[in-house]
């Protein structure tokens, strides 16, 4: 891959920057106001850069410390800015009245009180094969590394929490079989669907709020102080994709899209029934008996995701019935 | 609608782990096999599978998450 175009005036510093070799002083500091897309982008393109990088930036600019400040900046921006909704969230209010409550039981009253429309609904009944094909792309930012931001937290927690941690990561990543990596079989889907399967190809396009589920992702999994935020995003995850991912794989055939497509989201109804509950009585319930202090943040973390996933479909859905 | 008990056995010589779930499916990890409807033993393929306790998966022996379909309509038939 290489770097993204810019969107505003911070991310076109960043890229001409990174073009370079790796400096100890660079003069990012942000003096022209806030545009919410040039900063997802720029710290994007930063996270990126301790995933796969860019072939046009030397790899040296990973940990160069005079991006860290820009880096810690952006993180805690957006940090702030979710933990100020989550703690106006109707969420955060059931989850602090069930203060002494199996946290397994709260994060299913979240789950469930979660109202957000579903694109899987839409594309079943009304979506377009043209719809289908841009939330592929879309969802491509992701997909294409799916569970690696997760695999950062595994060195951080211990015992029956890890362990239970690796049995899922284990299965995403094939369980022993090169063929069955869940973001390879995106790869594929999205090849024999005409579509193009190289990583971070469609980050041109990402709308905002893909950019910002991408960016919490790698926020929780790159600080380890974030590790309970980062699993409860899991769990929650998990535990929103079976159905989901059932309607649609049924979605995707309706509207001809190639089977190899179709299979990625079968593979995940079955797979996800599993990792759903290890990731609620396994992961979050034994983290949470480990280290008490961290519940608080395994809601917020499920909350994110629930949040940032209802704001990603809400924004599809009104770009489709504008278009 | 009656709970489904599904049948597993060990697939080899290594340990088998069952444990239910509350309201959900019956987690199965070890190499096993789960017997169908129709009297067939299917393999399991990941480290940990979910196992339909609920009749209704479209997806048997393996759980799909209908169950949560049933509790939201008061008719799940698991605990």
């Amino acid at each position: 891959m290489r770097l993204p175009r810019a969107r505003g005036p911070l991310t076109e510093r960043l890229v001409a920057c990174l073009q370079r070799p790796p400096r100890s002083h660079v003069a990012l500091a942000r003096t022209d106001g806030r545009d919410a897309a040039d900063d997802a982008l720029a710290l994007w393109i930063l996270h990126e850069l301790h995933y796969r990088g860019f072939e046009d930036v030397d790899d040296a600019w990973e940990w160069a410390p005079s991006l860290m400040s820009m880096r810690h900046h952006l993180e805690r921006e957006l940090e702030e800015r979710l933990r100020a909704e989550y703690s106006r969230s109707e969420g955060s209010r059931s989850g602090q009245a069930g203060g002494d409550e199996d946290v397994v039981a709260v994060l299913h009253q979240l789950i469930e009180a979660d109202d957000g429309p579903s694109l899987a609904d839409h594309l079943l009944r009304d979506g377009t094969t043209e719809q289908a094909c841009q939330l592929l792309r879309q969802r491509s930012v992701y997909h294409l590394k799916e569970a690696d931001p997760t695999a950062w937290v595994v060195p951080r927690v211990v015992g029956r929490a890890k362990a239970a941690l690796m049995e899922i990561q284990y299965d995403e990543y094939g369980a022993g079989h090169h063929d069955r990596v869940h973001q390879d079989l995106f790869a594929h889907g999205l090849a024999a669907a005409g579509l193009s399967a190289d990583y971070g190809h469609y980050v041109d396009e990402a709308r905002l709020p893909i950019l910002e589920q991408n960016n919490a992702l790698s926020l929780f999994g790159l600080q380890r102080r974030l590790r309970g935020a980062a699993l409860g995003h899991f769990a929650a995850f998990e535990a929103t994709s079976s159905l989901p991912s059932r309607t649609l794989a049924r979605a995707l055939r309706r509207l001809g899209l190639p089977d190899e497509m179709a299979a990625y989201y079968d593979e995940h109804v079955e797979a996800d029934a599993a990792h759903e509950q290890v990731a609620l009585r396994d992961v979050c319930a034994v983290l949470v008996a480990d280290e008490p202090h961290l519940r608080e943040d395994v809601l917020f973390g499920a909350w994110a995701c629930l949040e940032l996933e209802a704001r990603t479909a809400r924004d599809l859905l009104d770009h489709w019935a504008a278009a | 609608m009656a709970v489904e008990e599904p049948d597993v056995r060990p697939a080899g010589d290594g340990p088998l782990r069952c444990r239910p779930c509350p309201g959900g499916p019956l987690l199965v990890r070890g190499a096993a096999q789960v017997q169908g409807d129709d009297g067939t033993w299917h393999d399991t393929t990941r480290p940990v599978t979910a196992v339909c306790r609920c009749g209704a998966s479209a997806l048997r022996p393996w759980c799909d998450g209908t169950h949560k379909v049933l509790s939201q309509r008061g008719v799940n038939p698991i605990e």
